[in-house]
């Protein structure tokens, strides 16, 4: 495996393909959950935990069970169903046996089982070919999921940095509350737009 | 189209699925956790958008932070006043069952009233103008004047009056403690329903300092606290500030008149007239000088007497 397809993965998908600001998927936590600071890295966490987890166990539904009894028109629908599941008995889990870090991310946790960004890394792990110029292994799959997470994460921070700013602002009457945050998180896209012209290959 | 297709994929699905959720129906039973049954209750009244408005993470986290963290019970706008209503019916039954209290404002110090150290041309919000050396107000424990506490209130209990100045209307007010909250000078204070008389003032700084600021501030003369005065104890001074203890208030009208900055807030002023008041006062500093008079009367024959008698032995 070659080193370096990790790092391109990871500057790709934290900033160049930011799953918010770039690939536009998962806005509903990114404006949800953007009004604190705290609460936005714990739905961050969350959102890095269940990546990880979700890229790794959507790999191996693909690889050992669609491939193989030629079910790959039913991606989406497996998929689904699998991280769902999944997430929903680690929350189960974390909640028995672990009550402090289900009480830190535990609560995030329902807001993004069937979350777009979620689906959606778990099938461009399998479609994207040309970052690499090649299919995703399984610890590239696994690595894409984990730094899509924290480009999540910082798009989120950034966004709840802002907003708390914007609370204080001096904002037009009409522009107030959600126009003024759409602003802004239109206006962060962009900049992050200007990451898309870097060649990392 | 191939039939069998159909019926691997019909197939396939469903047996994922349904193992997965026989897999999801043991684990709920292995892995239950007993909950605060208010949490649950209070969770059943929210919207179930998971919408983020109240700044938590969804409605069951916000519904365990109301129960457990003591966490505003207004803060659900898409339930309005529906649902604010029904949470605290359910917290009320056991968490306020006890008097019913009102917000009232501790300062009296209106543009005309308070000085300004300096002009400010932030932000216009008390928790901005605070972090300018504390505020633009030449009182360092006043009103700033932005009505932060009017925009935490969700009950359209207060409004801001014409001399920049909260005012809380009681009828309305169900004593939440938002606007308490949100003061960042601590200007709010908390009192019960059926008590009619407050201090409006704020300050715990010295005499001087105050009158230089304010004309209506506290200058901690004790005036009021003291025995001759409020008998009860009702009023204590805590340093230069005398506090109320509204449990044992009764009567406070000697203290109200007595106090020589009239810094005391009667709310049942507000049925009478403004001559009523001044008669009121008249009345009392009458009896009061009557008192005195007949005090000193006394102690003039007093030493009169003891006079008398000591000429008498010689």
């Amino acid at each position: 495996m070659d080193f370096s397809h990790l790092i391109v993965i990871a500057v790709s998908s934290i900033f160049i393909n930011n799953f918010v600001l770039g690939r536009f998927l998962g806005i509903c936590p990114f404006i949800g959950v953007s009004k604190k600071l705290d609460s936005a890295l714990g739905m961050g966490m969350a959102v890095i935990f269940v990546m990880t987890l979700a890229s790794t166990v959507t790999f191996l539904i693909q690889t050992y069970v669609l491939v193989p009894f030629e079910l790959e028109y039913l991606r989406t629908i497996a998929f689904i169903l699998v991280i769902a599941s999944l997430v929903q008995f680690i929350e189960m889990f974390m909640k028995k046996n672990m009550p402090s870090l289900y009480q830190s991310l535990g609560v995030f946790l329902p807001l993004i089982t069937t979350n777009c960004a979620v689906l959606g890394v778990a099938i461009l792990n399998i479609d994207d070919i040309a970052l690499i110029g090649q299919h995703f292994n399984f610890i590239e799959s696994v690595w894409n999921g984990f730094t899509a997470g924290i480009g999540f994460t910082i798009a989120l921070l950034l966004m709840a940095g802002i907003r708390e700013r914007l609370e204080l602002a001096d904002v037009p009457e009409s522009l107030k509350g959600t126009p003024i945050t759409f602003i802004s998180a239109s206006l962060i896209a962009v900049a992050f737009l200007g990451f898309s012209g870097m060649s990392i290959m | 189209m191939d039939t069998t297709q159909i019926i691997t994929a019909f197939l396939s699905v469903g047996l994922i699925g349904a193992v997965l959720g026989a897999v999801l129906a043991y684990a709920s039973k292995v892995f239950h956790v007993e909950v605060d049954p208010k949490v649950e209750k209070i969770g059943e009244i929210l919207p179930q958008a998971n919408c983020g408005a109240c700044a938590y993470a969804g409605c069951a986290d916000y519904a365990d932070a109301v129960v457990s963290k003591g966490a505003d019970i207004t803060l659900c706008s898409p339930g309005g006043q529906e649902v604010i209503d029904q949470i605290a019916e359910i917290l009320g039954t056991n968490a306020e069952a006890g008097k019913a209290m009102v917000a009232y404002c501790a300062c009296n110090g209106t543009k005309e009233n308070a000085k300004d150290r300096f002009e400010y041309y932030g932000p216009e919000s008390c928790s901005s103008a605070v972090f300018i050396s504390g505020g633009h107000k030449a009182c360092d424990y006043g009103c700033l004047g932005f009505g932060e506490c009017v925009e935490a209130c969700s009950f359209g209990a207060m409004y801001m009056d014409d001399n920049g100045l909260p005012v809380v209307i009681d009828e309305k007010c169900v004593g939440c403690g938002a606007c308490v909250r949100a003061c960042p000078k601590d200007v709010m204070k908390m009192m019960p329903k059926d008590s009619k008389v407050y201090i409006a003032c704020n300050s715990k700084a010295k005499g001087k300092e105050v009158s230089d600021a304010c004309k209506v501030g506290c200058i901690g003369c004790k005036i009021c606290a003291m025995p001759k005065t409020t008998p009860s104890g009702a009023i204590k001074m805590e340093g230069d500030l005398p506090v109320i203890n509204f449990d044992i208030a009764d009567n406070l009208v000697a203290a109200k008149f007595k106090c020589p900055k009239d810094c005391f807030e009667d709310k049942g002023d507000a049925e009478k007239t403004t001559e009523e008041i001044a008669k009121e006062k008249a009345d009392f500093k009458a009896v009061e000088a009557e008192k005195t008079a007949a005090a000193k009367k006394a102690a003039l024959e007093k030493a009169a007497a003891a006079k008398a008698a000591k000429e008498a032995e010689a």
